[in-house]
């Protein structure tokens, strides 16, 4: 049996202490122990990035890296990345072009799009597509989600005021 | 899924991996995790103990001495892909590594990893192979460096031997023009195959991945273009039955003869970018 481990992780800004499991995943860590079910499970299998998260600030399939890896570090989920009436500009923009249909690669989606923005503030549409290439849709065809990311720049750059979509 | 259980220590030190290693035969390192780990779901590796070697200093990090780039192994895609002297002394990484996967995968994977895990699909192999790249390789008696010709051997198979630990990789500095040009598998986005070419001042070099049990020097291309100038005629004479396809890898996606004819295209492709 092996020995569970003293983890030290600050999710949303919150520390957390815990026993955990070296085989226990991030993504289970963060959905069964603390109740973060905003992040998900899609494949499992490192392809289809539903489980997205910032790790020290770095978007990582959270169901590829275990908690023990995260010891010391500090995580950033989607229930972390905006609030109720502030929200991230990447979801008010996934909000304002329909960027989602049933919702479940979305939000692995916008913790990738966040992190992209954060490396790339003006990106083009096919910087955009590169770098969400890890994620997979299986409603949108990706169209409006490429939209929603040009909102969120637009945004954060100034160049488009609160609320305001654009008319396609 | 769960992987089988396992124990779990964070190495401090290059010696103090070496040890672990030594104490506990069916350990195996953990750099990234993005080969492993995936294995590990599949109960194709249940090792007893997982040495994470991702944070120790002697494993980190880009340095110049002299004429020679040296990579730490357990330096990451990321730090790679933005790092300015990997972008001056081997702009071939800089635009090999893109092609890595996707952003996640490039923010946990390491050089090391990827070079030590030899996947015949990886991407750096050719590129290690075409810039004429060494692997520093320490164990418990001392170290010793490979060329990258002798270090893959076969399919996930490399130079490594039982308690071996590649700290790290050495390429000599801008040894020439360099490019990469791949042909991704539709769904996984590795390797169909990718050649890599570096045109410096005593030739051509060429490596490809994808097509063989494990990433291989061009031969037949680097002799042909010897002591010729670099040329759209000259390369299209060259890029010709570069591998024959017996023995090249087949599956769903690409056949054998697939993969051959791809290494000319490909070659033709990279070259031409060159000139
Ligand atoms: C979705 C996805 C897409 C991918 N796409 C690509 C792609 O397009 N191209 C590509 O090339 N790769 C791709 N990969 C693989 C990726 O590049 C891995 O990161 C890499 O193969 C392994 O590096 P790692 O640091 O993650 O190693 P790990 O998974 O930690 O280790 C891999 C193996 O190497 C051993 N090892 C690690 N470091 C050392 C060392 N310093 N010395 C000795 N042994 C060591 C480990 O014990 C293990 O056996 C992909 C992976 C995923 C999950
Ligand atoms: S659930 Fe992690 S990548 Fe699909
Ligand atoms: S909205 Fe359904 S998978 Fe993307």
């Amino acid at each position: 049996m092996a020995d569970k481990a003293t983890v030290h992780i600050t999710v949303n800004g919150q520390p957390h202490t815990s026993e955990v499991e070296p085989r226990l995943l991030l993504v289970h860590y963060l959905r069964e122990h603390l109740g973060l079910t905003g992040t998900h499970v899609g494949c499992d299998t490192s392809q289809c990035g539903a489980c997205t998260v910032h790790l020290d600030g770095q978007a990582v399939k959270s169901c590829t890296v275990f908690a023990v890896q995260a010891d010391g570090s500090s995580v950033t989920t989607i229930e972390g990345i905006g609030a109720m009436g502030h929200l991230h500009p990447v979801q008010e923009g996934f909000w304002e072009m329909h960027g989602l249909q049933c919702g479940f690669c979305t939000p692995g989606m916008i913790m990738a799009a966040a992190d992209l923005l954060n490396h790339n503030p003006n990106p083009s549409e096919e910087e955009i597509r590169h770098g969400l290439e890890g994620n997979y849709c299986r409603c949108t065809g990706y169209h409006n989600i490429v939209r929603a990311v040009q909102y969120a720049a637009d945004k954060m750059s100034g160049k488009k005021s609160v609320g305001a979509a654009a008319d396609d | 899924m769960y992987t089988a259980e396992f124990d779990y220590k964070k190495a401090s030190s290059l010696q103090d991996a070496l040890s672990l290693l030594q104490q506990h035969p069916d350990a195996k390192l953990l750099a990234g995790g993005h080969s492993l780990i995936p294995a590990m779901k599949l109960r194709l590796a249940a090792p007893s103990l997982l040495i994470d070697i991702s944070k120790v200093p002697e494993l980190r990090g880009v340095r110049m001495e002299g004429n020679t780039l040296i990579i730490g192994a357990a330096t990451t895609y990321h730090e790679l892909e933005t790092n300015d002297l990997v972008r001056k002394a081997a702009p071939l990484l800089t635009e090999v590594i893109p092609h890595i996967g996707d952003p996640m995968v490039r923010h946990r994977g390491t050089i090391g990893g990827s070079l030590s895990h030899a996947d015949p699909a990886a991407d750096l192999p050719a590129a290690m192979l075409a810039l004429g790249a060494q692997m520093k390789i320490q164990g418990r008696s001392g170290s010793r460096v490979v060329d990258a010709d002798q270090f893959f051997q076969g399919m996930f198979s490399t130079a490594l031997g039982e308690g071996e630990i590649l700290t790290e990789i050495h390429i000599p500095a801008l040894s020439g023009r360099q490019a990469y040009e791949k042909f991704p598998h539709p769904a996984s986005r590795y390797a169909v195959v990718g050649v890599a070419v570096v045109a410096g001042p005593e030739g051509v070099r060429a490596a490809v991945t994808g097509a063989g049990e494990h990433a291989l020097r061009l031969s037949r291309l680097e002799q042909a273009l010897a002591g010729k100038p670099l040329n759209a005629e000259t390369i299209a004479a060259a890029c010709q039955n570069l591998l024959s396809a017996e023995g090249l890898n087949h599956d769903l996606v690409a056949s054998a003869e697939y993969r051959a004819h791809l290494v000319d295209v490909l070659a033709k492709r990279a070259l031409l970018r060159l000139v």
